[in-house]
């Protein structure tokens, strides 16, 4: 197994360690049928530092929401291990596991799935203290004012219900609920691609106030390019269930080493239409495999353009490359990858 | 410039509601030439979808209704042909295809019968013409062993190759517009790269005018000629896409740009535009944009600004950008 990949400016021990974390599903397709299994996760590992933001990018199906909900430990890990402040929660339960979720916090996609519709604004932020038996009722209720206002909601909120909130508002109040538990680790999983373009902005910049002020870490989980450029300090790169490029973000904006980030990156538009006329691109050819049954050797080699022979046998492992870890047999030598093609003026 | 494809003029649509009655879509005028890329660019609410459905005549009435203007296709007045007449229109001569395949396609009919059903409805094809055809359009927009696709049903496709499949829809009548309403939304960001790269080249190909709707600016920037710019159903700005990002002279497409330029930000902190849009039944005085504008001054809250003409396909609705340049 690899040493757990760090950022190189990070000198106190990590929050949160994820060492070779293994998910698989399980599919009955019927009492014969030979066992399958979706390969959700297989073997990732990385760390998040205090008050570091560690985003994760990739497409859909490449396992960054499952990376959370394992985090979490809404999911029974396969193999693997998570050490929160370096003690193994992989496996408590109980009082233990609570415990754990209180350092541990989660903000999902949709504020209007995640806010119960019949509870008021009030109940919903008392509702973690009140389960974790934090305070007495009054003190509860003078704590969720004060996190509002963190949020940027006044008191007034407090009686309110969700449906009389906008998208980002509702968003501000998932993020109350977190912060009221004092976490050391916030997941956001996909936190502002369910708000309107305008509301992404303040949503955003209330996170990274917080971060400043309160040292949260954030495991950053996005597939807007742009953004994780804007806000991470490392960004690990997953494609089918692996991680295939863990880089300090300043690494990232000069040069990605791997062909899938290469091709990702080069693939998310800019909103410059100058860059966009002389930008170079790769446009991928197929979709991602099913990850039942992930392609042999490395997983992405059927879409790769610099692939051969050695690539669909031998499966390449994530390995120290200069300044980053990659997974790419080439990755290192002189050259690779060439530069994307340059785009013809707009698309084609 | 020669006649444009499409040509709507002072369009408004409202919607009766139990709170009262709101202008989804207020005055507005734009054109698209052939061959070229128009992006009609707002967030939620600014109206940009219900302006699509009315070109079409489809909006629900009621509640809706086109309360006024006039939209051209080619020169044939649209919005007064009768209910057959514009059916024949539909998917013909002007093609949408929308955010979500899944929910645009049928279910339970395989994708020979789906493709089918426009070439025989508008071209009267035989059925062995139309299985012929239907493979030669899923070969153009790129789907592979379209033999095999072609009988296979939308569950069994990814969702790009079924934004493909919509597409070879739309485009089986070589329409004169494609409308294309958050065509790469649902889309992982390799696949948003193919689909753009087969509209742009389709449209190449056909010389037809694409309608992009769209509230990504990256997007905007890729593929649009000119960009009309909305807010709450009206039109703030308009211009060709250079002008709109290095010249915007409206502060609410500049709040938009801002907000989306993430990583040319120098400084920790994005820039956002402060507060929502507001609810359609309590728009408030003056300009629109009025509560969330960092320029606003006295006038902007009692009197609502004009659309001021610039040049040519440059227009912008605001008293402060109107000045700036007498």
């Amino acid at each position: 197994m690899i040493a757990p990949p760090t950022a190189s400016n990070v000198k106190e021990p990590p929050v949160l360690e994820v060492l070779d974390l293994v998910k698989h599903y399980p599919i009955k397709d019927g009492l014969f049928a030979p066992d399958r299994v979706v390969h959700a996760l297989d073997g990732v590992t990385l760390t998040v530092g205090r008050g570091e933001t560690l985003a994760v990018v990739g497409e859909s199906g490449c396992g960054k929401s499952t990376l959370a909900r394992c985090i979490m430990r809404l999911e029974i890990l396969t193999s693997g291990t998570l050490l929160l402040h370096g003690k193994d929660i992989s496996h408590v339960g109980g009082r233990d596991l609570r415990a754990m979720r209180r350092r541990l916090q989660i903000i999902f996609q949709n504020p209007y799935a995640s806010l119960n519709p019949r509870w008021s604004i009030g109940s919903l932020v008392m509702d973690p203290m009140r389960l974790h038996k934090i305070g007495d009722a009054a003190g509860r209720r003078a704590r969720a004012v004060e996190l509002l206002q963190t949020v940027g909601l006044g008191a007034e909120f407090m009686s309110r219900y969700p449906h009389e909130l906008s998208g980002g508002q509702r968003q501000r109040v998932a993020i109350a609920r977190a912060l009221a538990m004092q976490p050391d680790v916030i997941i956001c999983d996909e936190p502002v691609s369910a708000l309107d373009v305008s509301i992404q902005a303040q949503v955003i910049n209330l996170l990274k106030k917080l971060q400043k002020s309160l040292g949260i870490a954030y495991v950053f989980i996005s597939h807007d390019l742009s953004l994780v450029k804007h806000i991470s300090d490392r960004v690990a790169v997953m494609y089918l269930g692996q991680i295939v490029e863990l880089a300090d973000t300043s690494a990232v904006r000069q040069r990605v080493m791997h062909p899938y980030s290469q091709a990702l990156f080069s693939a998310a538009p800019v909103a410059d239409p100058r860059a966009a006329a002389s930008k170079r691109r790769i446009i991928l050819s197929g979709d991602v495999p099913s990850p039942v049954d992930p392609p042999a050797g490395c997983r992405f080699h059927t879409r790769c353009p610099y692939a051969k022979d050695i690539c669909a046998s031998e499966a390449p492992q994530l390995r120290a490359v200069e300044d980053r870890f990659v997974r790419c047999h080439f990755a290192g030598e002189p050259g690779f990858p060439p530069p994307a093609p340059l785009s013809e003026g707009k698309y084609t | 410039m020669s006649q444009p494809v499409l040509d709507v003029q002072g369009l408004s649509v409202n919607f009766r509601t139990s709170h009262g009655v709101v202008n989804a879509v207020e005055d507005l005028s734009f054109q698209i030439g052939e061959g070229e890329t128009v992006a009609i660019v707002g967030e939620s609410g600014s109206g940009k979808s219900t302006a699509a459905l009315a070109l079409l005549r489809l909006i629900p009435d009621p509640p809706g209704k086109i309360v006024s203007g006039s939209v051209r296709l080619d020169g044939t007045e649209l919005l007064t042909l009768s209910e057959s007449e514009i059916r024949h229109i539909r998917g013909f001569k002007i093609a949408m295809i929308f955010q979500d395949p899944m929910m645009a396609l049928n279910p339970v009919y395989t994708i020979e019968r789906q493709i089918g059903e426009v070439l025989q409805l508008h071209l009267g094809m035989s059925r062995r013409e139309r299985l012929l055809e239907a493979i030669e359009l899923l070969r153009l927009v790129g789907v592979p062993a379209p033999e095999e696709r072609v009988q296979q049903y939308p569950h069994n496709l990814s969702g790009g190759m079924r934004q493909r499949v919509m597409i070879a829809m739309a485009l089986a009548c070589r329409p004169r517009l494609l409308i294309a309403d958050e065509p790469t939304t649902a889309l992982d960001v390799t696949v948003q790269a193919q689909v753009l790269d087969l509209i742009q080249g389709l449209k190449d190909k056909f010389g037809m005018a694409v309608m992009l709707i769209t509230h990504d600016l990256g997007i905007v920037a890729e593929t649009a000629d000119r960009v009309v710019v909305m807010y709450t159903g009206r039109k703030v700005e308009e211009g060709s896409v250079t002008e709109i990002f290095d010249d915007l002279r409206h502060p609410y497409t500049r709040g938009l740009l801002g907000a989306a330029k993430w990583e040319e930000g120098d400084g920790d902190m994005l820039r956002e535009i402060p507060g929502t849009v507001p609810s359609p039944f309590d728009m408030p005085t003056g300009c629109s944009f009025q509560p969330r504008c960092p320029l606003a001054e006295a006038r902007c809250l009692s009197d609502r600004p004009g659309l001021e003409t610039f040049a040519p396909g440059r227009e912008v609705r605001c008293f402060i950008a109107g000045e700036a340049r007498s």
